[in-house]
């Protein structure tokens, strides 16, 4: 699943803008790479279509970093 | 036209103001999911009508304050269309009383209905609108909602509370290319002024600066204007369409 990293980084470059080398796991979507709750929710939504699984609003409250999205998506698709 | 191609998903559509307000889309070239609770005669006459136009239209039913049946009405809607441009948020129902007499259910049910109807409908279709980066979205106040109305807290509450979430969405969508605008009617002929008792009617008359009561066709008219271009530059306003009672 190595490539779920990599089709998470496209996603948040495209999205957010951001340089590729700004992602890592560590890396806050409002802290570090400049989204606001309204990206957060666009990104949870294209994560959706890219992985075809739905993220409850529950779950997609505990998604702040890349690591939470990485690790969120690898145990649940 | 000015809705040529458009999608648009009105609900309480088969009667009263919401059944002219489909029924206007369609003339400006919308496409129209023609939403309805309980009168599916009704509704298929408006279904019928939008087609002999020329344009695509079915009706759906769905009870506005039921989460899952709201899902799933924007989930066929999208089906059918393939996107949804505009929504008007129109259903809503009168349970009159004075406050002091006011039953709890007479409360809960048109908050559900009216208010909670509204949130719900407009949640459902964001998604879809946050992605085509485009939307509009109008919500059927009511003049009461700005004026207040002795015998209506529930209505009121309700119509006012919709005031206040047109606002609040307006502010969260406008980034995403969705506006978000409210029409406040007054006194319109339809079968739910049609029930309210002489008296009080002209009582109301004399408090109309233009001396009428409005059509259904009027409050139509403001509709297509903030569903298309026209109204590209304003959002989270409410247009108060009431002869000018209240200014």
């Amino acid at each position: 699943m190595a490539d779920v990293l990599e089709r998470v980084t496209k996603i948040i470059v495209d999205r957010l803008g951001v340089e590729e080398s700004q992602i890592t796991l560590e890396a806050s979507f409002k802290e570090d790479l400049g989204a606001d709750s309204l990206d957060v929710v666009e990104l949870v939504m294209e994560l959706e279509d890219e992985f075809g699984m739905e993220i409850s609003d529950d779950d997609a409250e505990k998604i702040s970093t890349v690591g939470d999205a990485v690790n969120y998506i690898k145990s649940n698709a | 036209m000015k809705l040529q191609g458009k999608n648009a998903l009105v609900t309480g559509a088969s009667r009263g103001i919401g059944r002219e307000i489909a029924i206007e889309l369609a003339r400006q070239g919308a496409n129209v999911a023609v939403n309805f609770s309980g009168s599916e005669q009704s509704a298929n006459e408006v279904v019928e009508e939008i087609r002999s136009i020329g344009c695509k239209a079915f009706a759906i039913q769905a009870n506005v304050a039921d989460s899952d049946s709201v899902t799933e009405m924007v989930k066929k809607t999208i089906e059918q269309f393939g996107t949804i441009d505009i929504l008007v948020n129109n259903a809503g129902i009168t349970r009159d009383n004075l406050l002091m007499r006011m039953k709890e259910d007479e409360w809960d049910a048109v908050i559900d209905t009216n208010l909670k109807g509204v949130f719900l409908c407009t949640k459902a279709v964001t998604r879809q609108m946050m992605k085509q980066r485009s939307g509009r979205i109008i919500n059927i106040s009511s003049i009461v909602g700005v004026s207040g109305n002795p015998g209506q807290a529930n209505y009121v509450a309700a119509k006012a509370g919709v005031i206040g979430l047109t606002k609040t969405t307006a502010k969260e969508l406008a980034t995403r290319g969705i506006t978000v605008n409210a029409v406040a009617p007054g006194f319109i002929t339809t079968d739910m002024t049609d029930k309210l008792s002489e008296d009080l009617k002209a009582e109301m008359l004399k408090q109309i600066p233009l001396g009428s009561l409005g059509e259904p066709k009027d409050i139509a008219n403001a509709v297509v204007f903030l569903a298309s271009d026209d109204s590209r530059y304003m959002t989270g306003q409410t247009l108060h369409i009431d002869g000018g009672m209240v200014m």
